[in-house]
C-alpha cells in the first residue's frame, strides 16, 4: 500500500444544462480509494453513481473540483493523455459486454494493448495471461457469441484488466447475469486486489455483491450520505453476527 | 412453531426421553433456540393430558427408570396436520424494522430518509463481515462439517433476511423520494431524536475524513 490514493475525488460537481435547466448528478462528493481497495457504490437510480464512475474513468469532465488518477489531476491531461489513462491504468466494465463480435476471445483482449501500440506477438501473450486470469485460457480463439453471459463478462474483465491497469471501474457488472454467473464474476472481481493490486470501483444496486466490497458508499441525490465497512458493523447487531458464524 | 410441534416431530422418529429430546431439538433448531429440560417435560404433560402422546409402559411402572415417550395416533395425526399448514403473513406480523419505519415517517422525510439509512448501513456491515469471513474460510480450505447443515441453513435464512430488508429499505428510499412528503417543520421536528441506534455512527463528513488516505 502507497499513501498516495489510486483514486481521489475532491469537492467533485458535476451539472448537466444549464439555468433553469440545470441538473445536478453530483453535489461535491469527496472519496479516496486506496490502491487493492474495493469499494460498492449503492444508491436509487439517478443518484450519480454512474456519473461517479464516468468521471473516474475520464469518460467525463467533472463542473467543479478535481478527479485524481495515482494523484495525477484528470483535468491537467489533453485528450491524448486522457485516452492512454483508459488504455493503461484505468479499466471499465459495463452491464452490457461490448466486445468486438468480429474478433476473437483473446483478439478482444487484446485490443487496447495493440490501440496502445504493443506488438501483436506481445499482446497476444499479455492478453494469454488475462484470460488465464478469468479462468477461459482454454478458449482463446472462440469469438464471444460462442460463450455465455457470464462467460463474455469474463473476458471483458478480462480486457479490462489486462496490462496491469490500476483501477478496475464496474458499472453493474451482473446485470444481464444470472444469479450463478454473477456471483462468479463478482467472485473473480473481488480477487484482484489481493492478485493484482488492482482497486474495484463497483456500481452495483444488489447487496449480496456489494458485501464483497472493503468499503461501501452510498448516494443519494449526488452526495455519499454514508458508507460501511465490515469492521463498523455496529455493537447492537453483534450478536447477530455472533449467530451467523 | 412452538414447541410441541417440534417434539411432535423429533418423536415421529420413534420413542424419545426428555433429555434426549432437549439435545436433538437444540441440535436440528442449528443452536438458536436453547431448551430448558423442563419445558420439555412441562411439554410432554401438556402433549400427554392432549392424547398426542404417551408414555411407554415400560417405563411407567418404575418411578425410578427415565420416562420414555412415543406419538400416538392422534399425535401423528396433529403432526401431519401441522406439516401441511403453510405459514402466511395474515395478519401482517408486528415486523420490528417495518414499525419503525412506519412509525420514522410520521416524523417527516428527512428523518425516515435518515433512519433508513443507519439500518441500511448496518445490515450491509453485517452482510460484509459474513462474506469476509466466508471468503477467509474458503481460502483455508475449511468446509464446515455435513452435521453442521441445520446451523448452515440457519445462517443462510438470517443471510436472505438481511438482503430482504435491504431490498424493503431500498423500496421505502425510493418511495420516499418519489412521494415529495415534506420534512416536519414544527417545533416537535427539533425535539425529536435522529437515529442513534442500532448504528450510533459518526457523520458520513467525518468518516470519509476519517477513511480517507492523504
Amino acid at each position: 500500500m502507497t499513501d498516495t490514493p489510486i483514486l481521489q475525488f475532491v469537492d467533485v460537481v458535476k451539472s448537466f444544462g444549464a439555468g433553469v435547466a440545470e441538473v445536478y448528478a453530483l453535489r461535491g462528493v469527496n472519496l479516496a480509494v486506496d490502491p487493492g481497495e474495493v469499494i460498492a457504490v449503492m444508491g436509487p437510480s439517478g443518484c450519480g453513481k454512474s456519473t461517479l464512475l464516468h468521471l473516474a474513468g475520464a469518460l467525463e469532465t467533472p463542473s467543479a473540483g478535481r478527479v485524481l488518477v495515482a494523484g495525477d489531476d484528470l483535468a491537467g491531461l489533453t485528450l491524448h493523455q486522457q485516452a492512454a489513462l483508459r488504455r493503461r491504468d484505468v479499466g471499465y466494465v459495463f452491464q452490457r459486454l461490448n466486445l468486438v463480435p468480429s474478433l476473437t476471445a483473446v483478439e478482444n483482449v487484446m485490443l487496447p494493448l495493440e490501440l496502445d501500440g504493443v506488438a501483436s506477438r506481445a499482446a497476444r501473450g499479455v492478453a494469454i495471461e488475462a484470460m488465464h486470469t478469468v479462468g477461459l485460457e482454454q478458449q482463446l480463439d472462440r469469438y464471444p457469441d460462442d460463450f455465455s453471459g457470464g462467460q463474455q463478462q469474463r473476458i471483458a474483465i478480462a480486457r479490462a484488466i489486462v496490462g496491469e491497469r490500476r483501477v478496475l471501474l464496474a458499472d453493474e457488472p451482473t446485470g444481464s447475469l444470472d444469479t450463478a454467473n454473477a456471483d462468479q464474476v463478482v467472485e473473480l472481481l473481488a480477487t484482484l486486489p489481493e492478485r493484482f493490486g488492482t482497486a474495484v470501483v463497483l456500481v452495483t444496486h444488489e447487496p449480496r455483491f456489494a458485501s464483497y466490497a472493503d468499503r461501501i458508499i452510498f448516494l443519494r441525490d449526488g452526495s455519499i450520505i454514508d458508507e460501511s465497512s465490515a469492521s463498523d458493523v455496529p455493537p447492537s447487531i453483534e450478536p447477530l453476527v455472533g449467530m451467523l458464524r | 412453531m412452538a414447541v410441541r410441534e417440534g417434539l411432535l416431530s423429533l418423536l415421529s422418529d420413534g420413542p424419545r426421553y426428555g433429555y434426549q429430546l432437549k439435545t436433538q431439538f437444540e441440535a436440528a433448531t442449528g443452536g438458536i433456540w436453547p431448551l430448558n429440560v423442563g419445558q420439555v417435560y412441562t411439554t410432554l404433560d401438556r402433549l400427554n393430558r392432549d392424547g398426542l402422546v404417551g408414555e411407554l409402559a415400560a417405563a411407567a411402572e418404575t418411578e425410578t427408570a427415565q420416562k420414555s415417550y412415543e406419538l400416538t395416533a392422534a399425535g401423528r395425526e396433529a403432526l401431519g396436520a401441522w406439516w401441511s399448514t403453510v405459514p402466511v403473513d395474515e395478519p401482517p406480523p408486528r415486523d420490528e424494522l417495518m414499525l419503525k419505519m412506519l412509525m420514522a415517517i410520521d416524523h417527516g422525510r428527512d428523518h425516515a430518509l435518515a433512519v433508513v439509512t443507519s439500518h441500511r448501513t448496518a445490515l450491509l456491515g453485517l452482510l460484509q463481515a459474513r462474506r469476509r469471513e466466508a471468503r477467509q474460510q474458503t481460502a483455508a480450505g475449511v468446509t464446515p462439517p455435513h452435521d453442521l447443515l441445520a446451523a448452515q441453513l440457519v445462517h443462510d435464512a438470517l443471510v436472505v433476511r438481511a438482503e430482504a430488508d435491504l431490498r424493503w429499505l431500498d423500496l421505502c428510499e425510493s418511495r420516499l423520494l418519489a412521494s415529495g412528503q415534506p420534512d416536519r417543520t414544527d417545533g416537535a421536528a427539533s425535539e425529536r431524536s435522529e437515529p442513534a441506534g442500532p448504528t450510533a455512527r459518526p457523520t458520513p463528513a467525518r468518516r470519509l475524513t476519517r477513511k480517507a488516505r492523504r
